[in-house]
């Protein structure tokens, strides 16, 4: 059997930065990773991007070397994509907040409202429905994450956290300190408006959850198709709790959300349709399933 | 806090280095010569009116009355520029230039404008000085870039300008905004209270504060950047210079 033999390169100053001899032509990219770590231990690997081009996409930890396009010394390039931290960790940390903080606001905690109200309840029956909603929707978020949700990247850069975690916190202080506040006015039209939006609301996290599950078993580019199908549910859920709060800032988070979700979407389908112009091969027998 | 629009222009990027991406059309520029000549029409237009409202008065008091319309209109004009850059015929971040142009809006419109009793201030000359200035350079800067015939002095203008007219302009900007404060609190202007139907409120008093704040983190990164692209951009011609 014929061994390959590995160079990495920095991508930006195309140093040498490892030399690896007699390598298995079955070898995987995660496992070059690996090799390459044990002599640069700064970079674990998570952290590493290898490439066939310094400007290329990074290669997948499952490629094989002897199926990528080197010869038998192969070069890659190297970049450091930063610290790095799990999707799980993440999503974790951003679900609890928001779930922590507007029971915070609901149980109007000191120095948030005056002092008059500390600990007080408020007297619309609606206040104590909204808060019901929103805890079950990141309760159930968690359980998610932690039991629903297979990740396709296990981690994410560093300062992703910090931003994430600042939007959903953010969001959901500046909701929280609206709907309990004092001086809340529940919705103008009452018990029925009220209860039309805890049915969109109850309806959608339903339908959310159900395509959770059939979302786990797909993988793309099937995924792709019902990732469209999981936005909708999500927005309709805002739209309920908007609806039901009858609170301007719930309308913005749920605008935003919208935005985002657009964006990641279109972004998603952008990258999808070059992975198949990229590597036709491994993936034309589920082409089909691309509408 | 945009008295000096930091260099992420095509002409910038022009000058650094090989352009990557594909320059506009025909059309395109032809437009884009217009808008930038038009624009510097304008605060050249700006400019004359100030110095013949101080020629005429004999005194700096109160010269925004005489050049008002002509701001207004070509500063909410440069709302345009985002429009460009999300078109794709200039190939700058949308973001930054919004935001950028839209910080002079928010100036221009909602202090100036909305707060009488600040018109009269002198750092409301201080920062249109700034501005008019700035302006005249980056919108002839852009012509010339556009026809391939950017004059040097035009080029080292852009790039050494903004190291006095930045400052005076953010100077001018906070003063205007701190001297606004007091009858915004007193009229609760632009803001809203509990209880109301939308169960939202907003308090432009603090929102003015925490712009001021604003200008802590963001000024010298803006400032610092123009200073690194001004040793890119004028940096290697001195070289060549000494090299003869």
């Amino acid at each position: 059997m014929k061994h390959y033999e590995v160079e990495i390169l920095d991508a930006k100053t195309k140093d040498k930065l490892c030399f690896l001899d007699k390598v298995e032509p079955n070898a995987t990219i995660g496992e070059i990773k690996s090799m390459f770590h044990k002599s640069h231990p700064q970079w674990y690997p998570a952290r590493q991007s290898i490439r066939l081009d310094p400007k290329g996409k990074s290669l997948k930890d499952e490629d094989v070397l002897q199926q990528l396009p080197v010869g038998t010394t192969a070069t890659f390039y190297f970049r450091d994509l930063g610290a790095q931290i799990s999707w799980v960790t993440v999503f974790l940390t951003e679900y609890t907040g928001p779930l922590v903080i507007y029971l915070l606001f609901y149980f109007r905690v000191p120095f948030i409202y005056t002092p008059k109200y500390d600990f007080t309840t408020s007297k619309h029956w609606v206040v104590h429905l909204a808060c019901m909603c929103h805890s079950f929707h990141y309760v159930k978020r968690l359980l998610e994450t932690l039991f629903v949700h297979r990740f396709s990247h296990g981690t994410m850069p560093l300062r992703n956290i910090f931003k994430n975690c600042t939007y959903y916190w953010g969001f959901a202080a500046w909701m929280a300190y609206y709907i309990n506040h004092p001086l809340y006015t529940p919705p103008i039209y009452g018990e029925q408006q009220i209860r039309l939006a805890l049915i969109v609301f109850l309806f959608c996290q339903i339908g959310n959850f159900s395509i959770h599950i059939a979302l786990r078993n797909l993988r793309p580019p099937g995924r792709f198709v019902t990732l469209w199908l999981f936005f909708l549910p999500q927005l309709g859920s805002w739209l309920g709790f908007t609806l039901m709060t009858q609170c301007l800032p719930v309308a913005f988070f749920t605008l935003v959300g919208f935005i985002q979700m657009t964006v990641w979407a279109k972004g998603k389908h952008r990258s999808y349709l070059k992975e198949f112009r990229d590597y036709p091969p491994l993936r034309s027998p589920i082409l089909p399933f691309v509408l | 806090m945009s008295a000096a629009a930091p260099g992420t222009s095509k002409a910038a990027h022009g000058e650094a280095g090989p352009k990557k991406k594909k320059g506009p059309g025909a059309l395109a520029t032809a437009y884009l010569v217009i808008y930038n000549v038009v624009m510097t029409a304008g605060w050249l237009v700006i400019a004359v009116g100030l110095v013949r409202a101080y020629l005429a008065r004999g005194s700096y008091h109160g010269l925004y009355y005489s050049i008002e319309k002509p701001l207004k209109f070509f500063q909410t004009g440069a709302v345009l520029e985002i429009l460009h850059c999300a078109v794709g015929i200039v190939p700058s971040s949308v973001v930054l230039t919004g935001f950028q142009v839209m910080s002079r809006v928010f100036l221009t419109w909602a202090v100036t404008h909305s707060v009488r009793e600040v018109q009269s201030e002198d750092s409301v000359l201080l920062f249109v000085t700034a501005w008019t200035i700035t302006e005249i350079i980056r919108y002839s800067f852009y012509t010339f870039s556009l026809l391939n015939h950017l004059p040097y002095l035009i080029k080292w203008a852009r790039y050494t300008f903004f190291i006095v007219l930045y400052p005076m302009g953010v100077t001018g900007e906070l003063l205007t905004i701190y001297a606004a404060l007091p009858y915004v609190q007193k009229t609760g202007l632009y803001s809203v209270t509990l209880p109301n139907k939308y169960n939202f409120s907003f308090d432009y008093y603090t929102f003015l504060i925490l712009v001021m704040v604003s200008y802590i983190p963001l000024f010298p990164q803006l400032y610092f950047h123009m200073i690194r692209q001004r040793k890119k951009v004028l940096g290697h011609t001195e070289d060549y210079s000494k090299i003869e």
